[in-house]
């Protein structure tokens, strides 16, 4: 059973891969917040198994942190922000899926590239998942610039954010507990934030079309 | 080449005959219930060949032999197939004849003579049946090649009887890049085999029709081959997904009590596949023609990232 543990880990870093790419192609609102909540899980799941098979107590709580911000706060919150917006049904035009799809799989062959010998001198027991997080980390970053709308680049940014979290935890076996809760509490305040962002870019432009702010001045 | 690989292998030719349509009614029943229909009979496909093959057979007058010949041809193609897939057992005479490349390609052979037919008598709805099946068929091949060889880098094989002996007699372990492949498998298995995210499997003369539209000229023994090769075909895959994701309780060659319960176990499996296929299909809605080369670029890709985690991850 504890030969499996490893094992188990990497299958949550392929889901946490998978869901990423997913959500690059998920057009609804809707289910682009059930997705990320996916992930979110997928990375408490692992961080519950890393802690499980290193000993760590600071991992659980960690996963914990993260259960309850990224899987049940922030979803739930995202959900009132879209009810309350009026988008939950909104679809956003996407333009060439396969395409970005393609530069996807690049820049994952990037990240495995580049993780590739890093993870050969690391001694964690997940190492070699270092090139998935580094995948997501892009993947994310890449749906931030590819996607018009403002719900969406912040799902982006969480996603992003778990990725980073994701290669923390697999590689060093978890950051000090003080930087995982500043992290957990910026993000927090970030998501508020931007909740309120929206509302204004709404109020100022009727739509959560952010290429309205492209321009500096009003003409 | 021994008797008992003989037997297996006739026996295995038998069960994926005789099997075949049961599980394209099982399909079809768990689907209807699902849908809150009124399920037919689970006997329903045999009925259906029964009363085709005693019909006689119309042809269109400009039909060639092309037109004659490819049912048999068709029906030839996915039988073959099926005698390489191990399904009760690893022992078959045949299986070091052709590899899962080859079975990829017998695929696309029955492909290639079910659209020369129904672009042969000239109508409108084949000759846009047949353009369509191509568009489905290009896309679907590479991913299913990509799903195989995702298995191959692990076992170190291309042939589907080794795959499953290496898999079924390893120790157990999770490989993720079967997480990718899974899901890749899916998709193509879905498109392939005309299930409802791209194609309807229970609609005429609809605008939409894929595999429909390629059959719609034939009539009598000429139909009743084309749609028992349909559920040969849709026999196979499941066949094909199970000896890879699910190799365990397929007989050895050294064993032959275990042919008993392999049958069984092939059963079970089979139905719970079948009905989980009846899940998706009640679950998703018809895209648009247009959308499905997203689809199935998406498999392809994924497919891909499995062979990429295996090199990341390490296999072996």
């Amino acid at each position: 059973m504890i030969k499996l543990v490893p094992q188990l880990i990497n299958l949550f870093a392929t889901l946490i891969l998978l869901i990423s790419f997913a959500m690059i192609s998920q057009r609804r609102i809707v289910r682009l917040i059930n997705l990320f909540m996916m992930q979110g899980m997928a990375l408490v799941a692992a961080s519950f198994l890393i802690g499980y098979m290193t000993h760590q107590t600071d991992l659980y709580v960690s996963g914990a942190l993260t259960l309850v911000l990224k899987v049940i706060f922030i979803p739930w919150m995202l959900h009132r922000l879209i009810g309350k917006l009026n988008v939950r049904w909104d679809v956003e035009m996407l333009i060439n899926i396969p395409t970005t799809m393609l530069v996807g799989i690049g820049l994952v062959i990037f990240s495995f590239s580049l993780a590739l010998p890093v993870s050969r001198l690391s001694h964690s027991i997940a190492g070699a998942s270092l090139g998935i997080a580094l995948a997501c980390v892009l993947l994310s970053f890449m749906m931030m610039i590819i996607r018009s709308k403002a719900v969406p680049q912040v799902i982006g940014f969480l996603s992003m954010e778990n990725g980073l979290i994701f290669a923390a935890t697999t590689v060093t076996n978890g950051m000090p507990m003080i930087v995982e809760f500043g992290i957990a509490l910026d993000v927090l305040v970030g998501v508020l934030i931007l909740g309120v962002f929206m509302f204004q870019i709404r109020e100022k432009f009727d739509s959560l079309d952010i290429h309205n702010l492209e321009a500096l001045k009003e003409d | 080449m021994s008797w008992l690989g003989v037997f297996s292998q006739l026996l295995a030719l038998l069960t994926a005959l005789f099997l075949a349509p049961l599980l394209s009614g099982w399909v079809n029943q768990c689907r209807a219930r699902l849908q809150n229909k009124s399920a037919p009979g689970l006997l329903q496909p045999y009925r259906m060949l029964h009363k085709l093959f005693q019909k006689d057979s119309v042809m269109a007058e400009h039909a060639s032999a092309l037109y004659r010949t490819a049912p048999y041809l068709i029906f030839g193609c996915m039988l073959l197939a099926s005698a390489i897939v191990p399904t009760l057992s690893t022992d078959l005479p045949l299986s070091p004849a052709a590899d899962g490349i080859a079975l990829v390609g017998l695929f696309a052979l029955a492909r290639v003579f079910i659209s020369l037919a129904a672009m042969d008598v000239g109508t409108a709805f084949g000759s846009m049946g047949a353009r369509r099946e191509m568009l489905v068929g290009f896309l679907a091949e590479p991913a299913l090649m990509m799903v195989l060889f995702c298995a191959s880098m692990i076992t170190r094989s291309t042939s589907l009887t080794g795959i499953v002996e290496t898999l079924a007699l390893r120790e157990l372990a999770i490989y993720p890049s079967f997480l990718l492949a899974g899901v890749a498998f899916t998709m193509v298995s879905l498109a392939e085999n005309a299930r409802v995210p791209v194609d309807n499997p229970d609609t005429h003369l609809e605008l939409t029709m894929i595999h429909e539209s390629l059959i719609l000229e034939y009539s009598a023994r000429h139909l009743a081959l084309l749609e028992w090769a349909a559920s040969l075909k849709l026999f196979v895959y499941s066949c094909f997904g199970l000896a890879i994701f699910f190799p365990w309780g397929v007989a050895q060659a050294n064993a032959p009590l275990a042919l008993i319960v392999a049958l069984p176990v092939l059963v079970f499996k089979l139905a719970v596949g079948g009905f989980l296929m009846a899940v998706i299909e009640t679950m998703s809605a018809k895209m648009r023609i247009f959308r499905v080369p997203e689809f199935l670029g998406t498999a392809f890709l994924m497919a891909v990232i499995g062979l990429l985690v295996n090199v990341l991850l390490g296999v072996g």
